[in-house]
């Protein structure tokens, strides 16, 4: 990240929900409706503090449940308003038909999700699995490293869902507790700079507004035809905002002063033979190892994905191709293949890659610490992969039984 | 960067004291982090937090396994081996405690003792040390002065209340007794 101008903001020492609901003010919605659960709340409680003494002028809706958070924020965001509204795991799960039906309106929502495990084996703990199992849903996913990043991100989030060329709900994604709770300087912009970020969407046209009277379908059924051609125009947005998230970025740090690099962060990549690919809070304790270990010659970099849906598989390839080994660093299991999700995903471009060899870790679940030692080890495990050695395709890095013989 | 540990109990403001902490440190241009371990929190409960604080902007996103400096606001954790776990040599301790009882642990090299339950008491009528206790990591660490502290208090209380918690940061640089082992 560069951070070129602070005159354009003030340091506040804040917790990643904090800066999430100080985003979602600057962004002056007109309705939040959100249901609070942990490791959310504290995003709930600061928008009702806001709106409390006046400094939200928006309608808060404190719904009975997640399911009618996400319904009442599409509606409004259906009649033409700009929503927020956030969730976690359970909430996430118990509004999922709603987070499909969003999705297949068009709606720009833009909602946090502080990922926690999900509903299965109960665990009120970190993890990437409630992101995993809504991946299909049709919303762009955006992934937060620090504080700072998740108030960036907010911001960004409502430029790319309310964009008229894309106009897909945007669900920003930050680690509940590894972030949710950690205090840090954030540098909070002015209220008139984050105005005149997002006042590029007013010159645009005016999307379609679902209003009383109006002869309007929303959500009907679409049969066919008529629905293929939803799908396909949904598919052609995802892929759409792939370059419009990489201009609203560079919009972004030409305002703000902090750049991230768009869809992905390259860190220490240019002349790298070993590369892990990374996202989430992780990657703060990934660049700290990677800078050690280059002080030892490790020719090592991160590959940080800032966006994960749409999968962002050009901009990947691009800076991946030609590396010797990739370790693909997964928080969350993909049910049914021994590899990560993302190491899943990223496979199915492996023939593009020049011939890049590939291993999944999975680490961090259910609040396992992602420790610098079990940083050292994925980075030493892809060295030896690219050195041609013979190493296991996944590596449960906190769970050495896994590689027990007979284990996967 | 110095990597310093909290233990305490739910209700003592541990978690608040990492926090304030890192609050001050980023008012000197420095740069500070702080989260706590997770739990189901609750009052009586022991609670872990981590502090990161450096020159340098802090990356890491991990807990603290081998601390420069170990915060103990519940006294009755002063013998816990939990706490000692991982001290670096060379180690510091801020115990709140209200006898002056040197602990002895072969990495630790320095201790500084305040009775931050009895100074809150008298200042806020409360049994919640966490102010106090701030000041005296200031005085005992020589990281920070107690300036920023008292400044950083603001985000955290207003009116009469930040009042009596500025004294009581006050007091605990003041008042803290320091040990060289």
């Amino acid at each position: 990240m560069n951070t070129k101008a602070r005159e354009k903001s003030q340091i506040k020492v804040i917790t990643g929900n904090a800066a999430a609901a100080i985003a979602a003010k600057l962004a002056r919605p007109d309705v939040v409706a959100a249901y609070p659960i942990t490791p959310q709340t504290e995003i709930i409680e600061q928008i009702s503090q806001f709106h409390a003494n006046g400094e939200m002028d928006c309608e808060l809706i404190t719904v009975e449940g997640e399911n009618s958070a996400m319904n009442a924020v599409t509606a409004a965001c259906l009649a033409g308003g700009r929503v927020f509204t956030a969730t976690s795991s359970w909430g996430l799960a118990f509004m999922y038909d709603a987070v499909l039906a969003t999705a297949g309106a068009r709606a720009p929502v833009v909602m946090v999700n502080v990922n926690r495990e999900t509903p299965g084996i109960i665990a009120v703990s970190s993890g990437q699995q409630d992101m995993i199992s809504t991946r299909d849903a049709g919303w762009i996913f955006l992934i937060a490293e620090d504080c700072q990043e998740v108030l960036d991100l907010v911001l960004q989030a409502y430029r790319l869902a309310e964009d008229y060329d894309i106009q897909v709900p945007v669900m920003v994604h930050y680690d509940g507790f590894y972030l949710s709770y950690l205090s840090e300087g954030v540098n909070v912009p002015f209220q008139e700079d984050v105005d005149q970020f997002l006042s590029v969407l007013k010159d645009q046209p005016e999307r379609t507004k679902l209003l009383p009277g109006s002869g309007l379908g929303c959500g009907s059924h679409g049969i066919l035809g008529g629905y293929m051609e939803l799908r396909y125009k949904h598919v052609s947005a995802m892929e759409r905002a792939k370059a419009k998230f990489n201009e609203i970025d560079k919009e972004y740090e030409a305002i703000f002063g902090r750049g991230y690099g768009g869809l992905v962060e390259e860190y220490r990549m240019a002349d790298a033979d070993v590369v892990l690919v990374g996202s989430g809070s992780m990657c703060g304790t990934i660049k700290t190892v990677i800078d050690t270990k280059r002080e030892a010659g490790v020719k090592v970099g991160l590959l940080k994905m800032r966006m994960y849906r749409p999968f962002p598989s050009e901009a990947m390839i691009a800076a991946l191709k030609g590396k010797k080994a990739i370790g693909v660093v997964d928080r969350s299991l993909c049910f049914g293949f021994k590899g990560g999700p993302i190491y899943t995903e990223l496979k199915a471009f492996e023939t593009q890659l020049g011939g890049s060899k590939m291993i999944s870790f999975i680490d961090g679940i259910a609040n396992t610490d992602i420790t610098i030692t079990n940083v050292e080890q994925m980075i030493d495990t892809t060295c030896d992969l690219a050195e041609g050695k013979d190493v296991r395709e996944v590596t449960w890095v906190s769970y050495p039984e896994a590689q027990e013989d007979g284990g996967l | 960067m110095s990597e310093v540990r909290f233990h305490g109990r739910g209700g003592q403001g541990v978690v608040t004291t990492s926090k304030i902490l890192a609050n001050a440190f980023a008012r000197t241009g420095q740069f500070g982090a702080s989260f706590p371990m997770f739990g189901f929190e609750r009052r009586g409960a022991p609670v872990t937090a981590f502090g990161r604080f450096s020159d340098k902007p802090v990356r890491e996103k991990t807990q603290i396994y081998n601390p420069d400096i170990i915060v103990v606001l519940d006294p009755s954790q002063r013998n816990s081996e939990l706490v000692f776990q991982g001290l670096l040599p060379g180690g510091m301790m801020l115990l709140n405690d209200s006898d002056n009882t040197i602990i002895s642990h072969d990495n630790l090299k320095k201790m500084g003792i305040i009775d931050a339950n009895k100074i809150a008491v008298e200042e806020i009528g409360l049994v919640i040390p966490n102010t106090v206790v701030v000041g005296a990591f200031a005085r005992m660490s020589g990281l920070l002065d107690i300036e920023p502290c008292c400044d950083a208090l603001q985000d955290y209380f207003s009116g009469k209340k930040l009042t009596a918690n500025i004294v009581c940061a006050k007091r605990g640089f003041e008042e803290v007794e320091l040990f060289d082992l």
